[in-house]
């Protein structure tokens, strides 16, 4: 058994106990922090796909975290509070959502594609700016978490319950992003990351190849999005302003473009570091931002992990 | 196979054959309109008219992936590799490629032996086993040169289009090149399209002359040799040893 393996079950069993140790330490507080990290890990992972491993800089990708959500809280208002429809409803309409901003934006490459990606982005949140009926600026509440129909035995309507499902779902997530970089489909991510012209000159269709991407990876931000706004009971637009589609990018690179575990580790870093920081001081974004630059800078220099050397597949 | 082209200057009512399983020469002074035609006929350029035919499918209309499928494949004048990738991940991709769809998204391509062992098959030939695992960056300019072919030729192409395989190689080198070249003899036409005239006269079982765009002579090499008209235009005083 490699090292690999036995740090995820080992980082996997840890998760398992924490919430009992937080809840009879009276922490009960940090346990929605650690469901914020594992949410904004789903979401980081699902970027670092296109952007890690496929080499497409999207800067629109929390979009797909408003839409999600949007989905769902709305479903909520008309009354729909079973997550078996509102769930799948949200994940459909972001994947009908990604299907359409993929095929315009991908027709272009690099900085033209993050540019367009950031302004259907910005459109989609004004759009729900403007929707007054569904809360507009202010954003839009729910009164309580969707139902699974199993809140007897399994309450994920409760903060534990809704932890340990976030904690599944992030689990599976991460097993489906690990299988899918490791199969065909991932190889032709990485070639056209690495040479897009060579990679249609030896026989793919890469428009097809990318757009796909592109949707399975809104589609897992998507729900991120639904959990996202589970977790909070609330959702405004502000979930997809630019902004936090700067912050996603961050994190990947933080936590390693185009590595297995860059959302994850990414994640766990810059939102872990925002709550200590912001303990200290208000002004919290200065020194978060000294210490990615240092990070980054770091990494640059040429700074890897020994075990990393001869997985250049991995590697930008 | 049949290849027109005509409306575009650099390829002036160009009309060549390559025939199957030959290998032919393309040679012509700089800026007469080859890497234009090879362009063409992989389909990175289109044609303002003209066909370009494989056996009798008009395949003009084709993106280049498609006409890839169908079996044309070429390899560039400047090295287009996987920089990064290891040497036999850059044939394995292009195996891949012709094997059709890539949709599968859950099974490892680790466990795709048939994969792997074609892509062997090709570093074989290539001459480039031992250098399998390495990042192809890290290989020498000449093995890049062979793995630069070698990428087009795991596609498993029936017209390997060859733009100038030995541009920038030393004599060993290039004798490398010439000996992989002669060793797909017969197995698929190759265009080649080069400046070393050692290597053309001694691989090409035609050779045509390409001068601003026109086909100014299309024979074996000892015709072409003769040929008063190619000796002025092209290959002057001092080729002929």
């Amino acid at each position: 058994m490699n090292r690999g393996l036995i740090a995820v079950i080992v980082a996997g069993l840890g998760l398992l106990v924490l919430p009992m140790v937080l809840v009879s330490m009276g922490q009960g507080f940090y346990l929605g922090l650690l469901t914020r990290i594992m949410i904004y890990a789903l979401a980081a992972t699902s970027l670092n796909l296109i952007l890690g491993y496929g080499g497409m800089v999207s800067f629109g990708h929390a979009a797909f975290l408003g839409i999600g959500g949007y989905a769902v809280a709305i479903a909520a208002q008309h009354g729909i509070g079973t997550a078996w429809v509102a769930w799948p409803m949200a994940l459909g309409a972001v994947a009908l959502f990604a299907t359409v901003i993929g095929a315009i934006s991908l027709r272009t490459q690099g900085v033209h594609f993050l540019m367009i990606t950031l302004a259907l982005a910005q459109m989609v949140y004004y759009v729900f700016v403007s929707l007054r009926g569904y809360g507009g600026d202010d954003g839009l509440s729910m009164s309580r978490r969707s139902s699974f129909g199993w809140e007897a035995w399994w309450p994920t309507r409760g903060d534990t319950g809704f932890y340990y499902l976030v904690l599944a779902l992030l689990a599976l997530a991460l097993l489906c992003a690990h299988r899918l970089v490791r199969s065909h489909f991932g190889r032709v991510l990485i070639g056209v990351r690495e040479n897009e012209a060579r990679m249609s000159t030896i026989g793919y269709p890469v428009y097809r190849y990318k757009l796909a991407a592109f949707v399975i990876a809104a589609v897992l931000c998507g729900l991120a999005g639904v959990l996202n706004v589970e977790l909070n009971r609330f959702i405004s637009p502000s979930v997809m302003h630019w902004s936090q589609s700067g912050m996603l990018m961050v994190i990947v690179i933080v936590g390693g473009l185009g590595r297995p575990w860059a959302g994850v580790v990414g994640a766990t870093v810059f939102l872990g570091l925002e709550e200590v920081l912001s303990h200290y001081t208000e002004r919290w974004q200065l020194p978060l931002g000294l210490l990615l630059l240092a990070l980054v800078l770091a990494r640059v220099a040429g700074w890897r992990l020994p075990r990393d050397t001869g997985k250049s597949l991995q590697h930008v | 196979m049949r290849k027109q082209f005509g409306g575009l200057r650099v390829t002036d009512g160009l009309h060549l054959q390559v025939r199957p399983r030959e290998v032919h020469a393309l040679i012509g002074p700089n800026g007469a309109g080859k890497t234009t035609l090879v362009h063409q006929i992989a389909g990175t350029l289109k044609p303002d008219a003209g066909t370009i035919t494989l056996d009798s499918l008009d395949v003009t209309a084709l993106p280049v992936s498609a006409r890839v499928q169908l079996g044309i494949a070429r390899s560039y004048q400047i090295t287009n590799i996987f920089r990064s990738l290891t040497v036999i991940d850059n044939v394995a991709l292009a195996v891949q490629a012709r094997r059709g769809h890539s949709f599968s998204f859950w099974r490892p391509v680790q466990s795709d032996t048939a994969l792997r062992d074609e892509a062997a098959t090709v570093l074989d030939r290539l001459a480039l086993t031992e250098h399998a695992l390495r990042p192809a960056g890290s290989l020498s300019y000449g093995d890049q040169r062979l793995l630069e072919v070698g990428i087009a030729l795991a596609t498993s192409p029936r017209v390997l289009l060859l733009d100038e395989p030995m541009a920038g190689m030393g004599p060993q080198e290039s004798s490398r090149m010439v000996e992989m070249i002669d060793g797909l003899r017969g197995q698929m036409a190759v265009m080649l399209v080069e400046h070393d005239m050692d290597a053309v006269f001694r691989l090409a079982d035609r050779i045509s002359v390409l001068v601003y765009g026109r086909i100014v002579a299309t024979g074996t090499p000892q015709e072409i040799r003769r040929n008063p008209e190619v000796v002025l235009a092209y290959l002057g005083d001092e080729e002929i040893a």
